[in-house]
């Protein structure tokens, strides 16, 4: 059996019938990381005894023959955005390099709940900003399919280390595609759930109204398990939705026939890859050969995703990242005679430079006089956007695009321009403006045998018919190419 | 004692003052506006924090329903419209006790708007608008002395981060000093009773800031206001306004520009420094909170809000006057605490002459308790006790000064009336009256004149005698008695 490209299901029930221990199982994935990560970079930070602590727990449970909880001895890798109590976090920033939260993300403590056993903390984009996880105040990471290329970001470790075996799911956030994008450059799952489904609490905000924790995995199926492990009400974050949580997983084999997949012109105009787009249109043909119905629809504001996004989630950034000061916790730089020059120094020392570049642009947006002309316009945009998705859902039960516009681009190809860089979020912000769900799923390769993503969008709290639209794909998929 | 600038009473009279004032109060929730912790004032420093107030990464805030029962419980009782949507915004700075570097508070849809309260001013009542009711949350403290290292550093207490407030401004209705001391008594008083705070200056729990500006009369412009802060009392912010008139009419008279700027009152030079120009003020950069949902105050919630809430203090006095028979004064004193009030109402309703409690509450008990520093729910004296005693003395079974030795007796003993009254053996004053029959007479023997007044019909003359006569008898008369005795006396000399 080869341990690390087990699907979560796969090691639960691995552990459960002793074919493995969970604490094997833990070693194994260490084991590769010792080897493999190096050349990645996918994890920030390990915390191996805890995980073997916590491995052998499960293992006492399993010997006791007493009954598994869902994620039992699964070992996952969590973005390092997300609090883990005596782990620390860095946000990928070199303001938080020492920083030990005294508490766990919601999230991760549902999934600890589950019995899933943390390995690391995943590399990011700095406080997830970026598209190439070049951003890392650390070291940058390397997409496991072409080691000169990005994993795409911002959770670039999170999709990195599923796809290089070294985790078999993981965490990460989306802000402005910072799951979908990283997913699809990889070749891996990503789902960025409804605005609202998972709780953010103990999520070290980018922009609050954007930002989304999610899974990223091998299969839809174990998306859906990590998604109903942590889904649902959380009374520490008032936004968290009071809705109940369908269970995701019984509702993947449910016959997709007859379900409506929208398909929007604006997502497949200039810009887009001429080897993605055959890719996912061949993916949508797939699903009508699946009894799915193709369904045209416009969604006529897209345009101006990008730029209404940039508004939104800087303003909020420059208001969140504040209280990185230097007065309470995180970095303080030594050299300042007053007050005001440590605030200084100590942000301009401990944040990177496109950290800095969404603080500026995003404090000039909320100035006295550029309010209204900026953020408040920008917020007006953003209820236009998710009227077209209303609109749209009113004709279809999905919406199928690219997830990305191109594969995955080389190191340092877009460092140097950030509107390019901007660009490559150009099929993903509508989701988090309008807060719908989305997914990103593998549907191809192009020539390089680099990876392509399709992206479904749903309805606001309809997971279930996302992921099993999903999953209805991926089964024929293999079936076809006998891809696992 | 403010030291004014020497401005002359005509340079005074050209200009008219306008002041706004802008009050902090903080809320009496158990805990915290945004996260459980505790509000307890004096606890050791950074010990009721958890990572939502100390603004940790990744920390959220989840809002007390408590804070905003209290908030518009006191938006009700200034008469305030309820907005039945408001809306949290950030206001976005930088300042070491704050930990988020922003503070939740309210923007451009506070809770509560257009309210009011009615103030006796110079010229009579007159009503102070109320602008706007927000909620909002504390930062934290500073602290620069009183922990090791506070030679060559600041310190930082979280503790109050996160306790609620509400903030309210009053439209620039208040005219004079002596307006705006008016108004925050009566502001003070109308929280008081609503029971949300305790208004407690010394521990920070009522603050107060004042938009001062002066025009010349006549002319419909404000002037350029400055804002007066960090003032700790309603003596001092009097002293404070009355100073920043003088000191703009000063300005202006020199031919100068009053410069629009926040300025510090220092209490002990009675004087105000400029603090920071309007130039380096902060841009607040305020958006709507992202991490909270609109707070809605639906009409059903509204009116379980306005079920609790109690009978205001002016509506309370005009019903005392009218149902006990007192002055508006006594009215006006009775009411000085809610709890007073409702003391002096249950001993009322007790006793037989409700006018003679209002008398003895506050010529006999309030005085004592202030003596001793108690406040009236820890009184020895009971209102039962209270209403017993005033019976006693209506029925002239004793006298007042009986009455006066009971209540030292009663204060000192810490025990309530009837038993110090039951332990004395229940006295009663003497009923003979030929002891004041001879009082009388020498009474009116030395005062021939008041005697020839009273028999040329000027009937008022008779309560000159009583004085007289109570004097003579060192307060030990029964008054009922020497009335009536005095009554009779003069009678027989109308006809002699």
């Amino acid at each position: 059996m080869d341990l690390n490209s087990l699907t979560i299901d796969g090691a639960r029930s691995a552990i459960a019938s002793r074919e493995v221990t969970a604490t094997a199982l833990a070693e194994a994935f260490y084991d590769k990381i010792a080897k493999e990560d190096g050349a990645i970079g996918a994890y920030l930070t390990l915390c191996k005894d805890r995980a073997l602590a916590k491995a052998a727990a499960i293992d006492a449970l399993a010997e006791k023959g007493e009954p598994l909880p869902p994620l039992a001895g699964v070992p996952v890798g969590i973005k390092d955005v997300l609090t883990t109590r005596g782990i620390r976090t860095t946000a990928g920033s070199k303001i938080l390099e020492n920083f030990i939260p005294p508490y766990t993300c919601t999230a991760v403590a549902r999934l600890e709940e589950a019995g899933a056993v943390v390995l690391g903390k995943m590399n990011c984009d700095e406080f997830a900003m970026g598209s190439s996880n070049e951003n890392s105040a650390y070291h940058p990471v390397r997409n496991p399919r072409d080691t000169s290329r990005v994993p795409g970001g911002s959770s670039g470790g999170s999709a990195a280390a599923v796809a290089a075996g070294t985790a078999i799911a993981t965490l990460g956030t989306d802000t402005g595609g910072s799951i979908r994008q990283p997913a699809s450059l990889c070749g891996v799952v990503g789902l960025k759930p409804t605005y609202g489904r998972v709780s953010r609490y103990g999520l070290i905000a980018f922009a609050s109204s954007l930002d989304h924790i999610g899974p990223l995995t091998r299969s839809v199926k174990d998306a859906a398990l990590v998604l109903r492990t942590m889904a649902g009400r959380d009374p520490m974050d008032s936004t968290s939705a009071e809705l109940p949580v369908p269970d995701y997983v019984a509702e993947l084999d449910k016959p997709v026939r007859g379900l409506r997949i929208g398909v929007a012109k604006e997502y497949f105009e200039e810009g887009l890859d001429a080897e993605v787009r055959s890719s996912v249109e061949a993916a949508i043909q797939a699903l009508a050969g699946l009894g799915c119905e193709v369904v045209p629809v416009s969604l006529p504001h897209t345009a101006y995703a990008i730029p209404t996004y940039y508004i939104v989630a800087t303003a909020e950034a420059s208001s969140n990242l504040a209280r990185f000061d230097g007065v309470r916790y995180g970095y303080r730089s030594k050299n300042a005679a007053t007050l005001s020059d440590m605030y200084r120094r100590s942000r301009d020392q401990g944040f990177g430079a496109e950290v800095k570049r969404r603080i500026m642009l995003g404090t000039y947006a909320l100035s006295a006089g550029y309010y209204d002309a900026y953020y408040l316009k920008a917020q007006q945009v953003r209820t236009l956007l998710t009227r077209d998705f209303d609109e749209a859902f009113k004709k279809v039960d999905v919406i199928a695009a690219p997830t990305s516009p191109t594969v995955a681009f080389r190191l340092g190809e877009k460092s140097n321009d950030p509107l390019a860089m901007y660009l490559a979020d150009v099929y993903t912000v509508t989701a988090n403006l309008a807060g719908i769900p989305g997914i990103s799923l593998p549907c191809g390769e192009n020539h390089e045998k680099l990876p392509i993503g399709l992206q479904l969008f749903g309805r606001h709290f309809d997971e279930a018919t996302v992921l099993r639209v999903a999953h209805a794909y991926e089964q024929t998929r293999s079936a076809q190419s006998g891809v696992q | 004692m403010a030291t004014t600038p020497s401005i002359s009473t005509a340079a005074r009279a050209k200009y008219e003052p306008i002041i706004g004032l802008e009050v902090h109060v903080q809320l009496l929730t158990a805990s915290k506006i945004f996260c459980s912790c505790s509000t307890q004032f004096g606890a050791p420093p950074n010990t009721n924090v958890c990572p939502v107030c100390l603004g940790l990464p990744g920390a959220l805030p989840v809002l007390n329903r408590k804070v905003v029962e209290f908030a518009t419980l006191a938006a009700m009782a200034l008469q305030c419209r309820i907005n039945e949507t408001s809306i949290f915004s950030r206001k976005n700075y930088f300042y070491p006790d704050l930990p988020k570097g922003y503070q939740i508070s309210q923007f451009d849809k506070p809770l509560a708007e257009l309210g009011f309260l009615v103030i006796q001013s110079a010229n009579g009542p007159k009503r102070i608008g109320i602008t706007r009711l927000h909620v909002e949350e504390d930062a934290g403290k500073s602290l620069h002395e009183g922990f090791a290292g506070a030679a060559d550093s600041t310190a930082i207490d979280l503790n109050r981060s996160g306790v609620p407030l509400i903030e309210i401004v009053s439209e620039p209705d208040i005219a004079t000093a002596d307006e705006a001391y008016q108004y925050l008594t009566a502001l003070k008083e109308i929280i008081l009773y609503t029971g949300v705070s305790d208004c407690n200056m010394e521990e920070g729990s009522l603050r107060c800031d004042a938009n001062v500006s002066v025009r010349p009369v006549g002319q419909e412009k404000f002037g350029t206001k400055a804002e007066v802060k960090n003032v700790n009392s309603f003596r001092f912010i009097k002293e404070a306004i009355e100073y920043e008139i003088e000191r703009q009419i000063e300005v202006i008279e020199s031919g100068g520009k009053v410069a629009q700027e926040t300025r510090l009152y220092n209490s002990v030079e009675g004087k105000t420094y400029s603090m920071r120009s309007k130039e380096q003020a902060h841009d607040y950069r305020y958006f709507p909170e992202p991490d909270l949902l609109p707070l809605v105050v639906d009409e059903k919630w509204q009116a379980e809000i306005r079920a609790t809430l109690p009978e205001l203090p002016e509506a309370r006095r005009q019903r005392m006057v009218t149902e006990y028979g007192i002055t508006p004064q006594d009215a006006a004193v009775l009411t000085e605490t809610r709890a007073l009030a409702d003391q002096f109402e249950s001993a009322a309703k007790a006793a037989k002459n409700p006018k003679r409690v209002a008398n003895l509450v506050q010529s006999e008990l309030m005085g004592r308790l202030k003596a001793k520093g108690l406040d009236i729910e820890h009184s020895p004296v009971s209102m039962a006790g209270v209403a017993a005693s005033a019976d006693l003395v209506e029925s002239g079974a004793i006298s007042g000064k009986m009455l006066k030795d009971l209540y030292n007796l009663c204060f000192e003993r810490g025990q309530d009336f009837l038993q110090v009254y039951d332990e004395a053996g229940r006295p009663e004053q003497s009923r003979d009256t030929s002891a004041l029959e001879k009082i009388i007479e020498e009474v009116m023997a030395a005062n021939p004149k008041q005697l020839e007044q009273y028999r040329a019909g000027k009937k008022t003359v008779i309560a000159f005698f009583v004085g007289q006569v109570m004097k003579a008898s060192k307060g030990q008369a029964n008054p009922q008695m020497v009335n009536e005795l005095l009554a009779r006396k003069l009678a027989t000399k109308l006809n002699s």
